[in-house]
């Protein structure tokens, strides 16, 4: 075969062709929901568009700053932006060192390994909505089954869970550690797999006790699989939303209304699409500027050996 | 020597009855809400707990579930419909693109890629309320039509496949070639066959999310005809509040059918996720 000169140019020309043909759903989705309403919203978070009479993009008004300043005069999105730095700065490192143990002791220090993987990793599979429903009936604060059991055990006036002001939000950070758990775990298992087995034995050989090990061995040794969950995680709750929305609506009050339940009640319940847009930028930046952050930090705790 | 494996196993006995308190806890709320759904009203809330109903009323609490007024047999087959059609075009479409960005030589390839990826950081609250625009500019809103194009794109699905079929040797793709084979018969006949637990794994992840999925719907449905189950489930719980039996009833039925699906794909499933998988 002659693969050179004309030949050559046309089977490039041909790849081409190919590329962009394989390439095509994809590509034209991500220009339409994906690019366009990217830059869509970045207009969007800097006009004000009454959205009630219909959608006419004539009633759009370019308002500057305007729309960020009012989300930072509003209570709500104060609100919203205590409670999301409460639950990330709980859930993620609750999640992630409660998952640690679990994962070691998992892997190394009981019987029937597989009982256990899966049936804390049932809740992550399980629908958010469903789970939420029944945590608030378990949850029931006059006669559910969690408070029938701390009043028999002579606890006068157990807290009333999802319906209390002080409780709803350690309420709502407790169902999302016991629906992370199971992925946490299962990352972190993989990621022992990879930690040598001969480092323990020359522990081992120099006396090192089984908490030792883990501080001095494990612990450094899963360091970027922490990284990762960290990272992982802490995006993820900053998003978070299917939760809340099931569990609480943001209620009572503002005591568990969060950045992402925030944009949505903006957008979809006051149609204010212009708030609900700068609110959702200035969380694109909380994250985005949290991931850098960690990213720079990790060269201090990190060891990729 | 044998004392000391002795002593290991009493400790790793001590250690298994722990976990299996903490494992036994986190499965309790399930297991109250299949034993509710069995109940009749009036036992739900009875202390202590009877996890074994003294008298079942399963039958007409699932019928008044599945046949009574809110219908979960719909419920079920929009979900069902979305869920397959959904999962199927997102295979799809990610082997495609993932083909392309491995073994295909196409200009600005290495500029697509990186943008491509670069998306997988906006959050959804981002593009939500354009694309709720478009969907009503489309004429797509209240559709499902809408839904399953939004959930048939996925970067990572993408992402997945690439890194998966970048691995598989160039030398089989050049043999094709020169016995005649053009990409399409590449694709098809070696690439894909080749790419199976990908493709089941991504499968089966793509097909608990969608399930699961309740963002989507909530903002993009508003007929109930048009309800997934994950809507179907919010409804129920709002309007019938105090008839606990039923709620539960209906939660199994959320719940359950995708804990049987993990049953059987766990092998893919825990793998597929374990190997740095997020949602999408």
């Amino acid at each position: 075969m002659d693969l050179s000169g004309k030949k050559s140019s046309s089977i490039e020309k041909n790849e081409n062709i190919v590329g962009y043909v394989f390439l095509f759903p994809i590509l034209i989705n991500f220009i339409i929901f994906m690019a366009f309403p990217i830059i869509f919203s970045l207009i969007l978070a800097f006009s004000h568009w009454e959205f009630m009479q219909g959608i006419n993009l004539s009633a759009m008004k370019f308002t500057g700053m305007q729309n960020f300043v009012g989300i930072m005069k509003d209570n709500w999105f104060s609100s919203s932006m205590k409670n999301t730095l409460i639950f990330a700065v709980s859930t993620v490192p609750v999640g992630i060192s409660i998952g640690l143990v679990l994962a070691v002791l998992i892997n190394k220090y009981v019987f029937c390994q597989n009982f256990f993987k899966i049936s804390l990793f049932l809740p992550y599979i399980s629908s958010a909505v469903a789970s939420a429903v029944v945590w608030s009936v378990v949850l029931h604060p006059s006669f559910g089954p969690v408070n029938e059991f701390l009043k028999s055990i002579g606890i006068q006036n157990p807290p009333k869970w999802f319906a209390d002001l002080k409780w709803a939000l350690p309420s709502v950070i407790a169902f999302s550690i016991w629906q992370q758990l199971g992925y946490i775990i299962l990352v972190y298992m993989a990621g022992l797999k990879g930690v040598p087995a001969d480092l323990y034995e020359a522990a081992e050989i120099d006396g090192a006790g089984e908490v030792r090990k883990f501080f001095v061995i494990t612990l450094p040794m899963v360091s970027p699989t922490t990284f990762f969950l960290f990272i992982i995680q802490l995006i993820g709750s900053f998003k978070v939303f299917d939760v809340v929305s099931a569990l609480t609506d943001g209620g009572p009050g503002t005591s568990t209304t969060v950045i992402a339940y925030y944009i949505y009640r903006a957008a979809f319940k006051y149609y204010e699409m212009g708030k609900a847009s700068a609110a959702a930028w200035a969380m694109f930046i909380i994250i985005f500027a949290i991931t850098l952050f960690q990213w720079n930090q990790q060269k201090k705790w990190v060891s990729y050996s | 020597m044998k004392t000391g494996s002795v002593r290991n196993n009493i400790v790793k006995i001590v250690l298994t009855g722990m976990l299996m308190i903490v494992a036994i806890t986190t499965i309790m709320p399930f297991l109250w809400m299949i034993s509710a759904s069995l109940k009749v009203e009036a036992d739900v809330f009875k202390f202590p707990i009877e996890w074994i109903p003294r008298k079942f009323n399963a039958v007409a609490n699932y019928r008044e579930v599945w046949m009574g007024r809110y219908n979960f047999v719909m419920f079920y087959w929009n979900t069902f419909k979305i869920t397959v059609v959904a999962t199927v075009f997102q295979v799809i479409f990610s082997a495609m693109a993932g083909y392309a960005f491995a073994k295909v030589q196409f200009k600005f390839k290495n500029i697509i890629f990186p943008a491509l990826l670069a998306a997988l950081m906006v959050p959804d609250q981002v593009i939500l309320v354009p694309r709720f625009l478009l969907a009503r500019w489309f004429g797509l809103y209240d559709t499902h039509a809408i839904i399953i194009i939004l959930l048939s794109f996925s970067v990572y699905g993408m992402f997945l496949m690439r890194q998966y079929m970048v691995t598989i040797p160039e030398a089989l793709s050049e043999s094709a070639k020169i016995d005649g084979a053009n990409h399409f018969r590449i694709f098809t006949l070696i690439i894909l066959p080749m790419s199976k637990p990908i493709v089941a794994t991504l499968a089966i992840i793509k097909f608990v999310w969608t399930w699961n999925d309740y963002q989507t719907p909530l903002v993009f449905l508003k007929s109930r005809s048009l309800y997934t189950i994950q809507l179907g489930i919010r409804q129920f719980a709002s309007e019938s509040g105090t008839f606990y039996s039923l709620v539960m009833a209906a939660a199994v039925c959320t719940i359950i059918p995708l804990i049987i699906i993990f049953l059987a794909g766990q092998k893919y499933i825990l793998e597929g996720m374990a190997a740095g998988a997020v949602k999408g």
